[in-house]
């Protein structure tokens, strides 16, 4: 513990100034293919490719942390990252603590996946991410909502039966049902539940928000953001017109 | 790790499970096991003398000491850990931010904006340019002292219930000896209380043990959080595609709980048998009558 104190009073004392613009993005890192982390332990996909790039092109300096979803938020506001790049939606419930940039996807679409066809979504137990958008929407309906601290943990319910279905992003459920042989299926259309996912941004960071929606508008301008949307949801995943 | 990995999808058998299990990420693993270890290491006696030191406020005579001795007992104790480990750091990161923001900072713009905290780039603790371990290590720091402060309640109520249970007998004697209440204290009371104390320290030092997921929550990954990562269910992006294996985790972090069980309880026999050794109590008893036997 003194030790550790003095490690911390040394740092404290140490520490530069006048240093350029570091940014810390926070992302969970259990969200595949949006945020994951790959087998050398770093984190990867689709928002770590899309994030070191808006970063070259505002000429900021980035670094990556990983962050449990449950404080990923006051996390931000307390400033201990600047940004949130975590397949996180923009819904009003969060507008009223942090911003968001200009959605980097378009409004994303959600589905049920089961074992069966059959199931019945609407009064049967679904299962959901805490916290989530669709864990709110399926509160909602008159189904039974259990929720799960990670989105891993939501397939498994339904695979072992716990829960009927799984209600979740698309883009995160189309590889497991691919990859399922047939095991998982689709239950209905896609439902339409947010604004689309963005950077969340602490709302007195307003530099911060023009220099990252100036390169995401740049990025959708010359069609490299609707290039790594392919890359890693496929050709089929919602493109920015 | 070894040459022949370098194309994972060719592999088979044990030469894939090898590979496997010398990821990066494997390896970030097993060196969790060392976080946990260390936090422990550093957490305990940190734990132990905070409640010390909370045993005895609320023993001392001066009341307001005494107060603060109950008041830190009861109210630790009557908040539930994951309330106080969403709080407690993020407060001190906060305090600490907001002292080196008075001295390090030149700008008027308030602290507190809305629901934003904001300090200028050279009042942040710990750098945003700092690497990743400074942050890490900070992590830590943080982690210990809200272990240290909700463990170290718990550990006041028990010392205080073993002072209590010091046979009086004892320390009337010490008193008809002319010992000051200091002395009393320190010669007698303190020494003959951990025999009290001990089971009630034992069942912490379990709990402590088995607490470390809320590590988490604080950025810091231990074991139960790399089981999750990665047990949960891969799929074809990842180089080494697997199905659900968090059973095949949790049963290896199972052997670990249960061996540190096995040898915490081992030790603390030895020292239920040592602290014994003298007493007035029923253990004590038994260990005089087997010597002279």
């Amino acid at each position: 513990m003194k030790k550790l104190m003095f490690a911390a009073a040394a740092l404290a004392l140490t520490a530069g100034m006048g240093l350029s613009q570091t940014v810390r993005i926070g992302t969970e890192g259990a969200y595949p293919p949006y945020n994951f982390i790959n087998d050398s332990g770093e984190v990867d996909g689709f928002e770590r490719e899309l994030g070191d790039e808006l970063c070259t092109r505002a000429e900021l300096t980035c670094t990556w942390v990983k962050n449990d979803w449950d404080s990923i938020i006051p996390n931000l506001v307390s400033g201990n990252y600047d940004a949130v790049m975590a397949g996180m939606a923009i819904n009003e419930e969060r507008q009223r603590v942090i911003t968001f940039s200009d959605a980097y996807i378009p409004p994303a679409s959600s589905a049920y996946v089961a074992l069966s066809e059959d199931v019945d979504v609407e009064n049967g137990v679904v299962a959901a991410q805490t916290g989530t958008i669709q864990a709110s929407h399926v509160a909602e309906t008159a189904a039974t909502l259990i929720e799960f601290a990670s989105p891993d943990e939501t397939i498994a319910a339904v695979r072992n039966g716990e829960a009927d279905a799984v209600l979740a992003d698309k883009d995160f459920l189309v590889p497991h049902v691919t990859d399922s042989n047939g095991e998982l299926v689709w239950i209905g259309e896609d439902i339409y539940l947010d604004d689309g996912i963005a950077v969340g941004l602490r709302q007195s960071d307003g530099p911060l928000k023009e220099k990252f929606d100036a390169a995401i508008a740049a990025m959708k301008e010359d069609g490299s953001l609707n290039e790594l949307i392919s890359k890693w949801f496929g050709e089929n995943a919602r493109h920015f017109e | 790790m070894f040459a022949y990995c370098a194309d994972p999808a060719s592999l088979e058998g044990l030469q894939w499970l090898s590979c496997y299990l010398t990821t990066g990420t494997h390896m970030l693993f097993y060196a969790s096991f060392g976080t946990v270890l260390l936090l422990l290491a550093i957490t305990a006696p940190c734990a132990l003398a905070l409640g010390f030191a909370g045993a005895l406020a609320s023993r001392s005579r001066f009341l307001p000491l005494r107060w603060f001795g109950k008041i830190y007992t009861s109210m630790v104790r009557g908040v539930p850990d994951i309330i106080f480990f969403l709080f407690v750091p993020i407060a001190l990161d906060q305090a600490f931010e907001w002292t080196r923001h008075q001295f390090l900072c030149d700008s008027d713009a308030p602290v507190r904006q809305g629901n934003d905290f904001i300090v200028c780039a050279a009042a942040k603790l710990p750098l945003s340019t700092s690497p990743a371990w400074v942050h890490d290590l900070y992590g830590i720091f943080l982690a210990v002292i809200a272990f240290s402060v909700v463990f170290g309640a718990f550990a006041a109520n028990v010392l205080y219930g073993a002072m209590r249970a010091v046979p009086r007998a004892q320390l009337e004697t010490a008193e008809a000896y002319g010992m000051t209440q200091r002395q009393v204290a320190r010669r007698i009371l303190i020494p003959q209380m951990w025999t009290y104390a001990l089971p009630g320290l034992s069942n912490l030092w379990m709990i402590l043990l088995k607490a470390t997921p809320l590590l988490f929550l604080l950025g810091v990954e231990d074991i139960v959080y790399w089981a999750r990562e990665l047990g949960g269910a891969k799929t074809s992006a990842f180089a080494y595609p697997h199905p659900d294996w968090r059973l095949y985790y949790f049963l290896a972090i199972l052997v670990f709980y249960l061996l540190m069980t096995w040898i915490s309880e081992r030790v603390l026999t030895r020292v239920t048998r040592r602290l014994s050794a003298g007493q007035a109590t029923m253990a004590g008893e038994a260990l005089r009558k087997g010597a002279a036997a």
